[in-house]
């Protein structure tokens, strides 16, 4: 029996992982997740959630103990935002590398310096490169499905995955989560079968010193470089937008909310004018579609659900009647623009699709972002013909 | 797609001697043992073995006689200065070099 | 009792030909680690020496499972370890993580500290050649004062961090001091260390032929010189009683001591030390030998 809770976003992320039950978790406190770990210890010390809890002295270290315990073949489950994922970037290249199964929730918040507790993208954004999957969520619901989707699609591609959620916007706002059913969750997701065996009868040296060439092993096979490792990540990666339809819509035939999707559209049948988001501001986004349509606008928004991998071909398919396209950046790549705008030029040069482009960064630091800034900077975009390259910055008037 | 069966996506490697090659050749100098001097092959039981104890890298096998596994053997030295009965003296590796070429030619 | 030669197990887990040094101590003291520990053993080490030991890709030369790690990790790595086998109920496993002087003294602190705090159940090993070998001989805080590396050209002015008193300030259950040059000594630590729950540390001293500058013979002569000077002491501490054990032990009884320059002398690193710091290094070494000594007359066992 499914029931409707009144829960914030990091209640929510704990209660995901705690009906994946995840065996090994390794969490360090960090506004603004710190109820992550919180919740879960509760859930550990009153037997709700039978895990190993280690207490950790650095998100370092957080990420470090689950790799380890996912190599042994432990499901494990890690929570961070901002600066502790920062912490740990050289495991987040590792994790991948080695083709573990993580799942992570992160509060994102920005990063120092200056010092900020509050929301951007920053953050995770800055991680893309790692080989992490990442989605991004709209609302509390999002965090309780994507966290037990994450498990699924990680376990079957051996590649992990961030399940991101704005700070304070979600993981401290309450609101209502149905929260799965127990025997549904373990039906839908069996108990990790890990792809290594460390207690196996043959001993094995795990994610060696490797070399560029393919080298020969003692039975003459030649086994690949570091670069046919690399490569094989990366062939995961491309044709992982496939298992992800795949959990999304087995996810919709088994609790009610389909997720067949890699991006969401809202009113973009016959549009022309398409704002771009990620996160919580695709709500706001919608309300800015309303208001546009009301005048008239034929507008439309496209919120990216999956950012990693990158859903160039869904996203083309989405802009392609598009003649303006209004991009709402939570972070940018400092010396260039938002990282959104740059990958969806990038998606759109594919397709020899030239609709405007007009790149807002929005929201650093926690700055608010509501439909009324979404719908003059559309107005504004539109104006200027996407004849402003560079990023346009949204409410710093001092 | 990742597979169970796809043994390249997790980066393993399996046992092997002869990791770095035949670390013999590493040898500027070589053991030779004096069995005559040697306490176990003298005393014909199982007992000192402070060679074997020794060995970096483990090409000493204990036994009677005692034998050093050239293919490996690094030519430390550690085993002829352990040696209690001074029975094991360290030779320069190139006379034995040339003499096995010697041999290959009047072979060939 | 102390186990004799005809006792070791005679079956090798480290396959020869592996890329370690000729002479190299670490390989020494890694044969009977690795003896002493036997199957039923996951390892777990960072980028060092040992990994390079281990082996390229595709081939190994150890025969035991090894998570490689990064560099800062090593004790983190092993409380994975200890806590996915826990969750799985694989409970006849010994974890071990071994580290060089960088990862533990250094790097590695941080993550080391945690885990002993938290009394992880794992045994960690710190095998200690006093300098970031596997870099090309920079210095570490294992270093001695009077040393050269390539990061204090003339020589260390600091002298080596007490890592012992380090981890006894964190109350684990066990802790050793071993030297390869004393290889039944060491390999009786290590299996005593396996049979204990909690956090279990030991320090090894590991000669290193390119970064301390003497020749590959000398190994054993170097090892047990260090002992003999009481520059490196053969010690456990039990629950907080401290116990000097093998030639340590037979040293505390004799009074004999031998002059720490007579180390010192044998090794290239020491070219340039000064009188000076040869006096600290020996009044260093008197003084802590002496408050060693008065522990181990408390411990019952002298």
């Amino acid at each position: 029996m499914s029931k409707v809770q009144i829960i914030n976003g990091n209640e929510t992320a704990a209660m995901g992982a705690k009906l994946c039950r995840v065996q090994v978790i390794a969490a360090y406190p960090i506004t603004p997740q710190s109820k992550i770990p919180e919740t879960l210890i509760k859930y550990v010390e009153s037997g709700e959630l039978e895990a190993e809890f280690i207490r950790v002295e650095s998100e370092h270290s957080a990420l470090t103990v689950c790799i380890s315990a996912s190599t042994v073949g432990a499901r494990v489950f890690t929570a961070t935002a901002a600066n502790g994922l920062a912490y740990m970037h050289e495991q987040l290249h590792w994790a991948a590398g080695a083709r573990l199964p993580i799942v992570m929730a992160l509060a994102n918040r920005g990063l120092g310096a200056p010092w900020t507790i509050f929301n951007d993208m920053q953050d995770s954004i800055s991680q893309r490169d790692t080989g992490w999957m990442q989605v991004y969520c709209r609302d509390n619901q999002e965090i309780m499905d994507s966290i037990i989707m994450a498990y699924k699609i990680c376990e079957q591609l051996h590649v992990p995955m961030m399940v991101c959620f704005d700070g304070f916007v979600l993981s401290h706002t309450v609101m209502p989560v149905e929260i799965p059913d127990q025997k549904q969750v373990d039906a839908f997701l069996p108990p990790y079968v890990p792809h290594l065996q460390v207690d196996g009868p043959d001993p094995i040296n795990i994610n060696p010193v490797m070399l560029a060439d393919p080298r020969a092993n003692a039975q003459g096979v030649s086994c690949p470089s570091y670069m046919g490792f690399r490569m094989r990540l990366q062939e995961t990666l491309e044709s992982a937008g496939d298992v992800i339809l795949n959990v999304g819509r087995e996810f919709g035939e088994v609790f009610g909310r389909s997720y067949e999707c890699l991006l969401w559209e809202y009113r973009t049948e016959g549009a022309d004018t398409i704002l771009l988001t990620m996160g919580s501001l695709a709500n706001e986004a919608s309300l800015a579609v309303d208001a546009l349509r009301e005048k008239g606008w034929k507008a439309g928004a496209v919120a990216l659900r999956v950012f990693r991998p990158f859903p160039a071909a869904t996203l083309r398919q989405a802009l392609s009647d598009a003649k303006h396209v209004v991009i709402f950046d939570k972070n940018i790549s400092y010396g260039n623009e938002g990282a959104t705008c740059t990958e969806t030029k990038a998606a759109l040069f594919e397709g020899g699709l030239r609709p405007t482009i007009t790149n807002y960064i929005v929201g650093l630091g926690g700055k608010s972002v509501v439909a009324a800034d979404l719908e003059a900077a559309t107005i504004k975009a539109v104006e200027q013909k996407g004849q402003v390259s560079t990023p346009q910055w949204i409410g710093v008037a001092v | 797609m990742a597979s169970k069966k796809d043994q390249f996506i997790s980066a393993c490697a399996t046992l092997a001697k002869g990791e770095a090659g035949n670390t013999g050749e590493w040898r500027a100098k070589r053991p030779i043992i004096d069995l005559s001097k040697c306490t176990p092959c003298k005393k014909q039981k199982d007992t000192c073995y402070l060679c074997w104890l020794y060995c970096p890298d483990g090409t000493v096998k204990r036994g009677i006689p005692l034998e050093i596994d050239l293919q490996y053997c690094k030519g430390c030295g550690v085993c002829a200065q352990v040696c209690p009965t001074q029975a094991i003296r360290m030779e320069v590796e190139e006379q034995f070099v040339l003499s096995e070429c010697v041999i290959q030619e009047e072979v060939e | 009792m102390t186990t004799k030669v005809m006792q070791l197990p005679e079956e090798e887990y480290m396959l020869p030909g592996t890329r370690a040094c000729s002479g190299c101590g670490l390989s020494l003291a890694y044969r009977h680690i690795l003896k002493a520990l036997g199957e039923k053993t996951i390892l777990t080490i960072p980028a060092c020496c040992l990994t390079v030991l281990h082996g390229l890709y595709p081939s190994t030369s150890v025969r035991l499972t090894n998570i490689n790690t990064a560099f800062a990790t090593t004790a983190a790595s092993a409380t994975g370890i200890a806590a996915g086998l826990k969750a799985l109920g694989k409970t006849d496993y010994t974890v071990v993580g071994i580290a060089g002087d960088g990862g533990t003294f250094d790097i590695g602190i941080q993550a080391l500290s945690a885990a002993a705090e938290r009394n992880t159940d794992f045994l960690y090993i710190c095998y200690d050649n006093e300098g970031y070998m596997n870099t090309g001989t920079q210095r570490s805080s294992a270093t001695p004062m009077g040393a050269f590396t390539t990061t204090t050209p003339g020589t260390k002015l600091e002298h080596k961090k007490d890592i012992l008193a380090i981890m006894e300030a964190h109350g684990i259950p066990y802790m050793a001091s071993a030297s390869p040059a004393y290889p039944l000594d060491l390999y009786d630590k290590v299996v005593k260390a396996k049979n204990i729950q909690g956090t279990r540390f030991m320090h090894i001293n590991i000669p290193c032929p390119p970064g301390w500058g003497y020749p590959t013979d000398d190994l054993v002569k170097l090892g047990k010189l260090a002992v003999d000077t009481a520059m490196w002491v053969l010690l456990e501490i039990e629950n907080g009683v401290l116990r000097l054990t093998g030639r340590s032990r037979s040293m505390a009884r004799s009074g004999k001591k031998k002059p720490v320059s007579q180390y010192l002398q044998l090794q290239g690193r020491f070219k340039h030390i000064t009188p000076e710091q040869i006096d600290y290094l020996q009044d260093w070494t008197d003084k802590r030998w002496q408050r060693f000594l008065q522990r181990h007359e408390l411990s019952g066992t002298a």
